[in-house]
């Protein structure tokens, strides 16, 4: 029972680390270089795929182990050079981590994908191993180089008498050392070199076992001199001059020829160490003894390179972050927020106390402060993720729409170190998508259309997100064609919306954002429809934001989305009705004004309309929409603040002004229900709850 | 068959203890509070906590019986006053009104009562069928009445009550 449990835990995180692994394969696919392919990226994309095999063997799917298992052949010989790598390959291996994106989803859901469904993408995997396997029949599969490489070894050894040994030795006279050689009856010698310190190594191949070695040397030098020890390294390249050289780079190359993944430029831990112990195996401790000489020596290293393929990846994700349940951190926000507020509470009293009497006190108390507000802005950063969340997605989506459309895009991302809300990210994710596609489809030519424009072939598409002020700006901009001025207006007038020839361009450009509006003559499976740039800023809005367009004609537009850095926080005005405090998010609000006597005019009996700045608003008098009790009804007592939301103004009527701050949103429907004109309440520093008016839904009230 | 035999007893011993088991976990605590001059029961283990009555957020276009919301250590949760909800007594709000916190699955809630008295501890034979018999509420809401000695405690199902659309505390019943 306690261990089917504990199975599915580790599968959710089984699926969470696969999904990360698969979006960063996808993204050092992309990233890679196929004319001169870098070898640690190869490696990288090489590990990602053999640790998510690793997984899902684990986890009994099949399916997936067959995939990443070709995927895992084809790309070992890729980063050892044996194979050229293409934009074939590169194509199918994106088509392969779709599919296993797929068939992960499947597992996840339990819903695993029909078999066959894949075959397409195995056979295509398949077609391009073999391809790679005939032309050089000498080569072994490298499959079966890393499953049954290390048995066939042992085997080897086994059987074999012959020894191989790296001798080092002080240097002696030639015809003393061609003596020695025949003496040792050495079967095979590899050339001896001279190692820094002025000592003579050489790689052997004898019958005589390590002691006896030292015996016959002894004749020409002092025992004491002579090292000796089992030498792995031409037991496996089957001692050449090459091993020798190679050897004296001081780096053991053994690892590059048996297992390439261990790049000398991933200096991980665990590799270190298993390095340390694997060198000290080999050249440091010297045989002594024949018999114990086989269990030390050639076993051991197999076994320390085996043992390390598993441990590579887990220490190279897990040291910079842990995984933590978003809950977990709402729980602390939650707390520390209260803890804010009751420190506000303690600032009140002892603002009331005499400082020279308690000046111990009150300075402790200004650190206990100092203390809190940066607590706050630590565990409120815990739920900031960097912008390359979102920016990671497009590549791929960029590489796939360029070829689908024939025209050539060049991706530029900037700032994606830039921190936003979870929660934002996610929601941002859609509309940046839209805009993306738009902006490759509608936005940037053709290379024929552009070199006749005498731009180059291949449009430049950046994507941007920066920090400014309390918000975050993402621009997405293209050297494009830039926005039809004309073709909007002519489509706005045969959509029935009102226009006029001499708007400015700002407003020209906001009619995109109309539902329905596309000057798309042709509908695409791209784009074209006009479903998209209202919710694109029907999403935004939603979120706090807003959206502007920039553009010029023949130069390319620019699309920029301001947004709030978190949800969590809101700007807020606070106002007072009757006895009750209530916070509009300051972004609705234009103005606030205490309305002159002659103002206000009566509509169709019921309504009210108020002249505000030679603009008739309705006006909502908050207290009736609520059906609570205020101090004021008659606008002139009161004030009014002009609010705007979803492209309509209005003029809410309160009793006063209390003031403009920062409040920490919280969510009303975890222990109630929506409350129509309320979009949430926050905690005031007197510890009463406030709620926050919803200016769309407040609107609509009141009309 | 043959080789069940030896373990009979031991099937029967559990039995027993599985009838004793039945039989504590039928045991249950309510918490009992006054409004006006009756005495409610509600299940102790639904209580979170008890308050007394500070501060409360008026909710816009609410019930009457809904005062409104409170902060609960950064969480938000809606105030019920049941003396307005089942007419009794007087909705008056001192030092002495006293929040009862109720935690149903997952949700807060707060109700208001006259008093809380104590916490009684019932076996199924002290609890009787409530009688037909006119009552604000409808008698779903009801497990049925509680005697101690000449104490009579009203039951509540508050599991029931509180998601009902009743207390209109929830969406998917607001109308």
């Amino acid at each position: 029972m306690a261990f089917s449990i504990d199975v599915s835990h580790f599968g959710d995180m089984f699926f969470e680390e696969a999904q990360e692994l698969l979006e960063q394969m996808e993204g050092l696919l992309l990233a890679v270089n196929v004319e001169s392919p870098d070898k640690e990226e190869c490696n990288a994309i090489f590990r990602a795929t053999h640790s998510i095999k690793g997984g899902c063997a684990a986890f009994e799917m099949d399916d997936m182990v067959e995939v990443t298992h070709i995927m895992e052949t084809l790309l070992d010989c890729i980063r050892k050079g044996e194979t050229v790598l293409t934009e074939t390959h590169v194509n199918v291996f994106l088509q392969a981590k779709d599919l296993l994106k797929r068939q992960l989803q499947g597992h996840r859901e339990k819903m695993p994908l029909v078999a066959g469904f894949e075959s397409n993408v195995i056979s295509e995997l398949r077609d391009l191993a073999n391809q790679e396997k005939n032309p050089r029949s000498t080569h072994t599969n490298p499959a079966q180089k890393i499953g049954g490489g290390t048995a066939n070894k042992e085997d080897d050894l086994a059987v074999s008498k012959t020894h191989f040994f790296r001798v080092e030795m002080p240097k002696i006279a030639e015809d003393e050392f061609n003596a020695l050689l025949s003496e040792l009856g050495a079967k095979r010698y590899a050339e001896s070199c001279e190692l820094p310190d002025g000592s003579l190594a050489l790689h052997l191949e004898t019958d005589l076992n390590a002691e006896e070695l030292i015996a016959v040397c002894s004749f020409l030098v002092n025992p004491e001199d002579i090292k000796v020890t089992e030498d792995v390294l031409s037991q496996q390249s089957c001692v050449s001059g090459d091993a020798v050289a190679k050897e004296l780079d001081a780096s053991p190359v053994s690892e590059n020829e048996s297992y390439g993944l261990f790049d000398d430029s991933v200096p991980l831990e665990s590799e270190c160490h298993a390095r340390e112990q694997e060198q000290q195996a080999k050249l440091s401790a010297p045989i002594i003894s024949a018999t114990g000489f086989r269990e030390v020596g050639p076993l051991a290293a197999p076994n320390l390179t085996t043992g390390r393929q598993e441990s590579v990846m887990p220490t190279g994700s897990d040291s910079t972050s842990i995984r933590v349940n978003l809950d977990k951190v709402d729980q602390l926000i939650n707390l520390v927020g209260e803890l804010v507020i009751t420190q506000a509470m303690i600032d009140q009293h002892v603002d009331g106390l005499d400082p020279t009497v308690h000046e111990s006190l009150v300075n402790s108390f200004t650190t206990l402060a100092r203390n809190t507000r940066d607590l706050q802005e630590a565990i409120m950063s815990i739920r900031m993720m960097p912008m390359d969340f979102v920016f990671s997605r497009f590549p791929r989506m960029t590489r796939e729409l360029a070829a689908k459309l024939g025209k050539q895009v060049k991706l530029v991302t900037q700032g994606g170190a830039t921190e936003l809300d979870k929660g934002l990210i996610e929601r941002i994710i859609d509309p940046l998508t839209h805009l993306v596609r738009n902006a490759i489809d509608h936005g940037l030519e053709t290379p024929s259309v552009r070199v006749a424009a005498g731009k180059s072939e291949a449009g430049v598409l950046s994507l941007s997100a920066a920090h400014e002020g309390g918000n975050i700006i993402l621009e997405v901009s293209d050297d494009g064609a830039g926005l039809d001025r004309q073709r909007i207006l002519e489509k706005a007038r045969e959509n029935g919306l009102s226009v006029s020839d001499d708007m400015p361009d700002e407003e020209v450009w906001q009619i995109i954002f109309a539902p329905g509006f596309s000057t798309c003559t042709q509908v695409t499976d791209v784009s074209g429809r006009g479903v998209g740039m209202d919710v694109v800023k029907r999403n935004i809005s939603a979120m706090g934001g807003s959206v502007e367009i920039q553009s010029c004609r023949g130069q390319g537009s620019t699309i920029r989305i301001s947004l709030p850095l978190t949800l969590a926080i809101l700007e807020g005005m606070s106002i007072k009705t009757g006895e009750e405090i209530y916070v509009l998010p300051l972004a609705a609000v234009i103005e606030s004004l205490k309305p002159a006597s002659d103002s206000t005019r009566g509509i169709t009996g019921k309504g009210k309309l108020i002249r505000v700045r030679e603009e008739y608003l309705p006006l909502i008098p908050l207290h009736q929409v609520f059906g609570i009790q205020a101090r004021f009804t008659d606008p002139k007592d009161g004030i009014v603040v002009v609010l705007e939301a979803e492209g309509k103004k209005a003029a809410l009527l309160v009793d006063s002004l209390v003031g403009q701050q920062q409040v920490v949103v919280k969510n009303i429907e975890s222990n109630y229900r929506k409350i129509s004109g309320i979009s949430g309440a926050t905690i005031l520093g007197d510890g009463n709850v406030s709620l926050i008016l919803d200016i769309p839904s407040l609107l609509r009230m009141g009309n | 068959m043959l080789a069940n035999k030896p373990f009979k007893p031991n099937q029967e011993s559990s039995g027993q203890d599985l009838g004793m088991n039945d039989e504590i976990t039928t045991l249950q605590e309510f918490l009992a509070f006054k409004l006006g001059s009756e005495e409610y029961g509600v299940d102790a283990l639904k209580v979170q906590e008890i308050r007394g009555y500070g501060h409360v957020t008026q909710i816009p276009n609410s019930l009457p019986f809904i005062k409104g919301v409170v902060n609960l250590r950064g969480l938000i949760l809606p105030i019920v006053d049941m003396r307005i909800k089942l007419r009794l007594g007087q909705p008056t709000y001192d030092h002495t009104t006293v929040v009862v916190i109720l935690n149903i699955h997952g949700r807060l809630s707060g109700i208001v009562v006259d008093s809380v008295s104590d916490v009684l501890t019932l076996i199924p034979s002290q609890i009787t069928h409530a009688p037909d018999c006119d009552s604000v509420i409808s008698h779903e809401y009801i497990i049925g009445l509680g005697s101690v000695g000449e104490r009579m405690l009203i039951l509540l199902d508050i599991d029931k009550l509180m998601v009902s659309n009743e207390m209109a505390l929830m969406d998917n019943n607001c109308d």
